[in-house]
């Protein structure tokens, strides 16, 4: 679906973000992007958002032209939900951007909300709302354009491990259901372990891919308990412990 | 007891003291009038004072419109383009800067219209809290927000209108509370620098006349109204303020 080919991006000041970028993703995957903080896995995904262009090599998308607005969802890691707005309005931004009138998209809008669990809190704002329930809003927003990939940036960095744990397992069931492509940045092993398919390494300074991983976990309530998520966990402890200590200018 | 109702008790509690140490001390009205001698001067002529503090807020609020109006303006094109930011942010410190007593002369000769002169010096202090506080708003959405307009696909004028103009309502009500009593301020300034020059009806012209004829409770009275005036006005707005907040469910 998309082909990043030796992507490059160094900010002006000189920071080498990425080097050498290259990664092929396909429809319906869920690959997370795991490494420490300064590897640029957040400058990646917005690159795959186009809110960023590569200083080399390009990313091409498999019909030649990059998504229209609405093909992407984006997460980001705090709620951005707008304060003055209720969790409806925040839920109804994109497709008001994309110029749909507010009567033909109510329906969509009350999907989105009861998808994520908060059916009956449309009225209600941001503020009244708790972290776990704003980023589900989040996740609404993005998703009520239906689209083809999903971008999240560490979206539940900041949610206390129970709220975490809900969310990652709701998160998985809107992903079977949608089969949209979910992108995942994490810094969490246990996280990217328990959610993804495909486990990508990164290091940092500048950021590139060390390697990646498979997963073939089952993917459910239980999975946490699986003697083969611990062995997965050990597993890639061990790569990236490996890969930073090889990595040039590691901490 | 009530904290609502503690300012009030001290300021009667003042004013008798007030009272009973001029009687006391038996200093002469003309040196420092009691309270009461200063309710009498305003009982003898209250059209005369009245009229006098129209005509000051007459200048006060038309000042107060143009003001926000700039204001709201200049800020909206220093969010616009960084070239109009490099023009204008050098010239409102220029004005904020500049005691309006040492410019008051030159607008008056400039503007000729007695009026208009009055409020284009009461616009010159009144503006720059408005407009400074509006450029914060404009500028205050967080970046990952402005990234989600940008993602589905709005551009500056709709980003505008649907993110930063909403995102300064509070930062503006907020200026134009500090510019409503610095509009009463300049106007005051202009017409003591004005004189009778004209438009002989301003409550500072009241202030002067009364002076000249060493009829100082009167002066007082001009005062005290100056001051209601200037508490009424800081207290309407913040009412307004809070009102407009609490219909858009922000409080």
């Amino acid at each position: 679906m998309l082909t990043i080919s030796q992507v490059g991006r160094r900010f002006p000041g000189g920071t080498e973000a990425l080097r050498d970028v290259s990664l092929t993703l396909a429809r319906g995957d869920f690959l997370a992007l795991l490494g420490p903080s300064g590897c640029g896995k957040s400058t990646l995904l917005r690159l795959i958002a186009g809110l960023d262009q590569p200083d080399s090599g390009h990313l091409r998308w498999d019909d030649g032209r990059p998504p229209a607005a609405g093909d992407i969802g984006y997460v980001f890691q705090d709620a951005t939900l707008i304060p003055w707005a209720s969790a409806a309005e925040n839920v109804y931004l994109p497709l008001r951007l994309r110029g749909i009138p507010r009567d033909q998209a109510q329906a969509d809008v009350h999907a989105a909300l009861a998808k994520v669990g908060l059916a009956g809190f449309e009225a209600a704002r941001p503020r009244q709302l708790s972290g776990g329930m704003r980023m589900r809003v989040s996740i609404a927003r993005a998703l009520v354009t239906r689209p083809a990939v999903l971008l999240m940036d560490e979206p539940f960095a900041a949610l206390d491990e129970f709220t975490r744990n809900r969310l990652q397992l709701d998160l998985l069931g809107l992903w079977r259901d949608s089969g949209c492509m979910i992108v995942f940045v994490t810094h969490s092993i246990y996280e990217a372990a328990f959610l993804a398919r495909r486990i990508v390494l990164m290091t940092p300074r500048p950021g590139r891919i060390d390697q990646e991983m498979q997963s073939s976990l089952a993917h459910g309530p239980e999975t946490r308990l699986d003697p083969a998520y611990a062995a997965l966990v050990a597993q890639i402890t061990r790569a990236m412990e490996q890969a930073l200590e090889s990595a040039p200018g590691s901490p | 007891m009530n904290t609502a109702l503690l300012p009030s008790l001290f300021a009667a509690l003042a004013i008798a003291i007030w009272e009973i140490a001029v009687r006391a001390t038996g200093v002469p009205d003309y040196l420092v009038p009691g309270p009461i001698a200063i309710v009498r001067a305003f009982v003898a002529d209250p059209t005369g004072l009245l009229v006098s503090l129209g005509s000051t807020l007459v200048v006060t609020f038309a000042a107060l419109l143009v003001a926000s109006t700039l204001g709201v303006l200049m800020a909206m094109a220093m969010a616009a383009s960084r070239l109009a930011e490099a023009a204008i942010q050098p010239w409102a410190v220029v004005l904020q800067v500049t005691p309006l007593p040492a410019i008051a002369p030159l607008i008056i000769i400039w503007v000729g219209d007695p009026f208009t002169s009055l409020v284009v010096c009461a616009t010159v202090v009144a503006f720059f809290p408005v407009f400074a506080n509006t450029a914060t708003g404009l500028a205050s959405p967080p970046p990952e927000l402005a990234d989600l307009f940008r993602l589905y696909g709005a551009g500056r004028l709709r980003t505008l209108v649907l993110l930063r103009l909403p995102a300064a309502l509070p930062y503006f009500l907020t200026g134009l509370r500090i510019s409503g009593g610095l509009a009463l301020v300049g106007a005051v300034v202009a017409e003591f620098v004005a004189g009778s020059g004209g438009f002989a009806s301003g409550l500072a012209y009241r202030i002067l006349e009364a002076g000249y004829r060493l009829q100082v409770p009167r002066m007082f009275a001009a005062l005290v109204l100056l001051s209601l005036a200037g508490v009424a006005i800081n207290s309407g707005l913040a009412v307004l303020g809070r009102i407009i907040l609490r219909w858009r469910g922000d409080a």
